[in-house]
């Protein structure tokens, strides 16, 4: 009832564990797939090894999270040792990749494509919180989407994944060069801001990097009206990420385009059981609302 | 969810010796032992600390290694500390009615009020030298307290698992132990647990990030969340923990054996 096909991905469900949560290691995409994910993201990695920036890098408020983490990751030296076997993990796993220039880009691809272990390929393009990388670089203009997602396409045949960001003025138009440029997906959204906390009592902002991406709840209504805009912009499919933490909020995705969805902030609010119970409630809604797939609902909010 | 640091007003620092202090700070929270919070400093850093007190205003004992606690152990009564928490599971203390302790070094800080929260357990607290002992007078009013240094400046002269050896080997009958210190000296007391049957609930310690919140997986051990899953874990869980006593994760989430990790973290 759930099955989902995503650039000839067969995935059981469309729930996908979002880049950037839990994905450091092996044993944790097992885990998240034991949990009941039908994919799973690993953590964004770079050419060379990063600490990303001082701590507090990830905090709670009453609206969803904010992090400024900054593409902490061992390097792809050693991701392709964390990474060497995924034979054992029975749900695609989903690379995701971040660089400052497209050759950089290109060259990670290559690395990834010939591990043989990964099912596609993520291109965050979007971060708002790191220098040198997505927003911080100039990513998110038409120009350079197009010019990493073509380096990119040169170098690998898995399907591509254009992350984007929602603090951009046309994510339509962003996505539509994707496109043009060879993705075969887009997902929609990276976090939204950045935003900022400030301690009054210390005076100070909490966060070491001051400001920093927000995801959760506080940005779901974002998330939904970006995946509704990409939807009247493409042809390709759409992964809806953010602030996804009940079947509702799945089913609302599908209904604004999306073809699959991501979760990740979700873990905090309900536990890695929450793939396992989104499927349920989405499971739930469709018998009482006699739908036989979600094919039958895809972009609904649009007629 | 109220998950990021709320600063908070020391009231009163305890010089434990002379490299580390408590904080008592004007903060109370239900908590029980084992259970960390993650303490700000602000524009510096934020760190995890177990609560040595939790009855009353809560404290944290903190070993001056590296920049932020050597800020911390700078600043006076008054000065402010985010915090927040607590994350974790906290040592189940339930039914233990003969339990034995074993600390080491700092370790010492969350088992203090588990020995306050248990009926008269044993205690056997570890150091390396007589100046490195914690909480000596709060332990002897509640525990049966066993001492040892690595030198012997103090107590019996060794380890404080050959103690937890020599007593089960006299016969002593333990229905639980309880540890924290050096992860070398709790994979010890791990094995001697195993091999005597007893169930064991280990402390872990990892570099953290989200810290409680359980969603970046640095402080993973073969894919167990030292934050969320615990920091206290059984023999069950132990036994599938194989980077326990072996290799950790370094800030850019590279593993690499413990002692580098550990050289790493007193920086
Ligand atoms: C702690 C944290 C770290 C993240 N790191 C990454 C990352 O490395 N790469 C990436 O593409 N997105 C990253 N994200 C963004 C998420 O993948 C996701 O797009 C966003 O959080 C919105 O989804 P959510 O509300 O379900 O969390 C991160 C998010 C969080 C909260
Ligand atoms: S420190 Fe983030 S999961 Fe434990």
């Amino acid at each position: 009832m759930l099955e989902v096909d995503l650039c000839n991905l067969r995935l059981k469900n469309p729930t996908i564990l979002a880049s950037g949560i839990l994905g450091v290691s092996r044993e944790l995409l097992q885990r998240v797939s034991d949990s009941g994910a039908g994919a799973a993201t690993i953590k964004s990695i770079t050419l060379n090894p990063r600490e990303g920036h001082h701590n507090p890098t990830i905090i709670g408020f009453e609206a969803g999270i904010m992090n400024a983490v900054g593409y902490s990751n061992a390097g792809i030296e050693e991701a392709k040792k964390e990474f060497a076997d995924l034979s054992g993990i029975k749900i695609p796993i989903i690379a995701s990749i971040v660089a400052e220039k497209p050759e950089e880009f290109a060259l990670l691809a290559g690395e990834i494509d010939s591990l043989h272990q990964f099912s596609a390929i993520e291109l965050p393009l979007s971060c708002p919180h790191t220098p040198g990388f997505g927003l911080l670089a100039g990513q998110g203009t038409p120009e350079a989407t197009s010019a990493i997602t073509n380096a990119v396409r040169e170098k690998t045949r898995l399907p591509i994944f254009v992350k984007l960001s929602p603090n951009v003025p046309g994510i339509g138009e962003l996505a539509k060069s994707a496109e043009k440029a060879g993705a075969s997906a887009i997902t929609a959204v990276n976090t939204l801001g950045p935003g900022m906390l400030i301690d009054i009592n210390s005076r100070k902002p909490v966060l070491d990097f001051k400001c920093g991406g927000i995801s959760g709840p506080a940005l779901r209504p974002v998330a939904v009206r970006c995946v509704y805009d990409v939807y009247e912009s493409v042809k390709i499919p759409i992964i809806g990420v953010g602030g996804i933490l009940t079947g509702r909020d799945a089913i609302e995705m599908i209904l604004a385009g999306a073809t699959a969805i991501g979760i990740g902030s979700g873990i905090y609010y309900r536990g890695m059981n929450i793939f396992a119970q989104v499927c349920r409630e989405m499971e739930m809604w469709m018998k009482k609302n006699k739908v036989k797939s979600l094919e039958e609902i895809r972009g609904q909010a649009h007629a | 969810m109220l998950d990021y640091p709320v600063g908070v007003a020391i009231k009163e620092i305890i010089n434990e010796n002379s490299n580390v202090k408590t904080f008592v700070l004007d903060a109370q929270l239900d908590a029980k032992p084992g259970q960390f919070i993650m303490v700000w400093i602000p524009r510096i850093d934020e760190k995890p600390f177990s609560l040595s007190k939790i009855s009353g205003d809560i404290a944290i004992t903190v070993q001056k290694k590296g920049k932020a606690t050597e800020k911390m152990h700078e600043m006076r009564a008054g000065e402010v500390l985010g915090i927040r928490g607590p994350y974790g599971n906290g040592f189940d203390a339930g039914k233990a009615r003969s339990a034995c302790i074993v600390a080491g070094g700092i370790g010492a800080a969350p088992l203090v009020p588990l020995a306050e929260a248990l009926q008269n357990p044993e205690f056997i607290l570890g150091a390396r030298t007589k100046n490195d002992l914690l909480f000596e007078e709060r332990l002897k009013k509640c525990s049966e307290l066993y001492i040892t240094t690595d030198d012997g400046s103090a107590g019996e002269k060794g380890f404080n698992t050959q103690v937890l050896e020599r007593l089960l080997g006299e016969g002593e009958k333990f229905d639980a132990v309880f540890c924290c210190g050096p992860e070398p000296m709790m994979r010890r007391v791990f094995e001697i647990c195993e091999s005597h049957k007893i169930p064991l609930q280990a402390s872990l310690e990892r570099f953290m990030k989200c810290g409680g919140l359980g969603i970046c997986g640095q402080c993973s051990v073969n894919g167990i969340r030292v934050c969320a899953d615990g920091p206290v874990f059984g023999n069950e869980m132990l036994k599938k923990m194989l980077e326990f006593g072996n290799s950790a994760r370094l800030k850019t989430g590279r593993k690499v054996p413990l002692k580098e990790y550990a050289e790493w973290r007193q920086k």
